[in-house]
């Protein structure tokens, strides 16, 4: 698990988890990650990185996230949800007839009925997030890395995995550091 | 350094002042909560010893109430809804700028509000604890009440709540708004716990990790995040505006003169607009002096939110002025009754507080002078808090107190319990804030770095594409020696 030696060709390949390079600036981490997505066709690409990055997703090739699709689902089961406890409670299982009003009628059903769509939408957009993302996860190879935690404050990481097939052990860093990494360090499973 | 604040103020105001490096944001927010708990200063402690007595006053009013009956509030006919039902609304509506701050106006692409939207946020969540207090214990049973509020039914009879009545909309309405506000700030403290996590050692590193979840800042993870973030924002828009919209309903669907009206949604959703953001400026004008954060919240911020407290503001003077004359036009003797004797009945004194405060102080923001003057606004903001606390008030006595029948008017006086109650909740107020300062971020570090970044970005497009051309990854000196001293 530890590696003491980064960079070190003794590091055997089956291994490796990936190779991370770091970039003190948010446009050479896009500049990079486009050149070696788009360029040299690597693949398994990820980028750490304090913020969000304009432009990082079609650089490295994010697809767009589904989180929408998701929370629209939610937010209509939270609807008919409302509508369902409103009509059962009031309108079938006890009806009370209430100032001549009707029973049941969406009418006066509005507002709990836009409430559980909101309710339902953000519990899903707040979870579905997570669960897309695998989070908790507590521990990350990535974690391993000598000075990674900059990555959560005003350094740009490049993470190419050893799973990508174009991934070399010892090209992969080369040709990150001449794409203007900082410094580039291969780090264990 | 590189210029990462841009110097003119027509190209984009100044967010962040004195050039900070990415790094040094990042210190000057975790340093509050960090210096915080290494060396807890003296006066934390005795800000909290006042509040924590306060909110000490609080639990014991309640305790009084739930062993004693509501009868030692002051409320009772004809004035059966009276400090209990004001002091809701009067939270509820303070918790509204929160909302705004990090839903409408992130919709609106406003980037002045991530140097306050967190601290905004949490103003919201311990607002709406303290409104949630009132309905609960205004049950009399606060353990039974969820018999009576969620759709739960009757041990007894097995009868469900009344679904056609606004009551029941409220408990959704504001149960709702409670936990999508506690969602969205929480998700907009992961990356920042992350942050703290990774600067933090020992049980501080584990509570933080354990918090952020394993955030490791992924672009991947990015993606769905601002996703998520763009649709807790889309969400949180009409939800925010439908809180004080169905707030307003337990008023406005009933018939009684002075409450029976159609502009009560619009007017109570400004009102409270207006009432959360003086409680925003009040509240930071005291932090960032405290916390020496003068440069990330500068006197743009407080002078934007003065802005919007002038146009609230206005717009409520307005609602005064159309409620009266609709009261008028109407030619209905009731309505009309109303609306006299609020401004020169018995209750003209809290009318008159309520002009004077709400509509007459902000109009003072249309000078530049005042509303970038930190003194004035501080004081200003505290005369908005009290006049919305007294608009609540003169809607509900003033109403109540004189009805259709001449034979049952009354007057209503506050007890020594509800004073003390009202008061308490002001200690439960600030004692969550002291907590939140101490242990949270209280400024979205990694919002505002994404907003500093952007603006350098934006700045490097424009202004050295044209002297280098295709060179846009000009080394910022200080960030990358080596080509920086290639030049």
């Amino acid at each position: 698990m530890v590696v003491k030696h980064t960079n070190s060709p003794a590091l055997k390949e089956k291994s490796v988890y990936g190779v991370v390079a770091e970039f003190d600036r948010p446009e050479a981490l896009v500049a990079a990650g486009h050149q070696i997505h788009h360029g040299l066709g690597y693949k398994k690409i990820d980028a750490l990185t304090p913020f969000p990055i304009h432009g990082i997703d079609d650089a490295i090739g994010v697809p767009r996230s589904i989180l929408g699709y998701i929370v629209f689902g939610f937010g209509l089961f939270g609807l008919l949800n409302a509508i369902f406890m409103i009509w059962y409670t009031n309108g079938y299982d006890y009806p009370l007839v209430i100032g001549g009003k009707p029973l049941f009628a969406w009418e006066f059903s509005i507002p709990p009925m836009f409430e559980l769509t909101i309710l339902f939408s953000a519990f899903a957009a707040v979870f579905g997030m997570f669960a897309l993302n695998g989070l908790p996860k507590f521990y990350h190879p990535i974690f391993e890395m000598e000075g990674w935690e900059r990555a959560t404050d005003d350094r740009y990481m490049l993470v190419i995995e050893a799973s990508d097939p174009k991934f070399d052990i010892e090209q992969t860093p080369r040709v990150l550091s001449e794409l203007g990494a900082l410094r580039t360090e291969v780090i264990a499973k | 350094m590189a210029d990462l604040a841009i110097k003119d103020p027509h190209v984009t105001p100044v967010l962040v002042e004195g050039n900070p490096s990415l790094h040094e944001v990042t210190n000057d927010v975790a340093q509050i909560v960090e210096g915080i708990n290494r060396n807890v200063p003296v006066q934390w402690y005795i800000a909290l010893a006042i509040t924590g007595s306060i909110t000490l006053l609080l639990f014991a009013m309640l305790g009084y109430l739930v062993a004693t009956g509501i009868g030692v509030w002051g409320n009772n006919q004809p004035v059966g809804w009276a400090w209990d039902i004001t002091n809701f609304v009067f939270w509820i509506g303070i918790g509204h700028a929160g909302t705004l701050i990090s839903a409408i106006l992130f919709l609106f692409r406003q980037k002045w509000r991530t140097s306050i939207n967190r601290f905004a946020e949490a103003m919201t969540l311990f607002a709406v604890a303290c409104a949630l207090i009132y309905p609960l214990f205004h049950t009399g049973r606060p353990w039974r009440a969820a018999y009576w509020l969620l759709p739960l039914p009757n041990t007894h009879l097995w009868v469900w709540p009344n679904f056609r009545s606004p009551l029941v909309w409220d408990v959704f309405a504001v149960s709702t708004y409670a936990t999508v506000s506690a969602l969205f700030w929480y998700v907009g403290l992961v990356p920042d716990l992350a942050t703290m996590r990774d600067r933090a050692t020992g049980l501080a590193q584990k509570i933080y990790g354990a918090l952020s979840l394993g955030w490791r800042g992924s672009a991947r993870h990015w993606r769905n995040y601002e996703m998520a973030y763009l649709i807790l924002a889309g969400l949180s828009t009409p939800l925010v505006l439908s809180v004080h919209s169905v707030v307003s309903f337990d008023f406005a669907t009933s018939v009684l003169p002075g409450w029976h009206t159609t502009i009560f949604p619009p007017y109570f959703v400004a009102g409270a607009i207006f009432s959360g953001f003086a409680m925003v400026v009040t509240l930071m004008v005291i932090a960032r002096w405290a916390f020496q954060i003068e440069h990330l919240v500068t006197i743009k911020h407080l002078e934007n939110m003065n802005k919007i407290m002038l146009a609230t503001g206005t717009i409520v003077g307005y609602a005064y002025a159309t409620e009266f004359f609709i009261a008028w036009y109407s030619g209905n003797p009731y309505e009309r009754f109303v609306f006299i004797n609020r401004a020169f009945g018995p209750y003209a004194w809290a009318y008159w507080t309520m002009i004077s405060c709400n509509v007459i102080s902000p109009q003072f923001f249309w000078f530049k002078k005042l509303r970038t003057s930190v003194a004035f606004m501080f004081v200003l903001s505290i005369f908005v808090n009290i006049g919305m606390w007294f608009e609540r008030f003169v809607i509900i006595a003033s109403s109540l107190h004189r009805d259709f029948l001449p034979s049952s008017w009354g007057y209503f006086v506050p007890t020594w319990v509800d004073i003390l109650t009202f008061l308490g909740t002001f200690g439960l107020f600030l004692t969550l804030f002291l907590f939140f300062v101490r242990f949270l971020p209280m400024i979205a570090v990694s919002e505002v770095k994404g907003m500093m970044a952007h603006q350098q970005m934006h700045h490097d497009a424009h202004g050295h594409a044209a002297k280098d051309g295709a060179k846009t990854h000009d080394a910022s000196p200080g960030l990358t020696p080596v080509t920086g001293g290639g030049h």
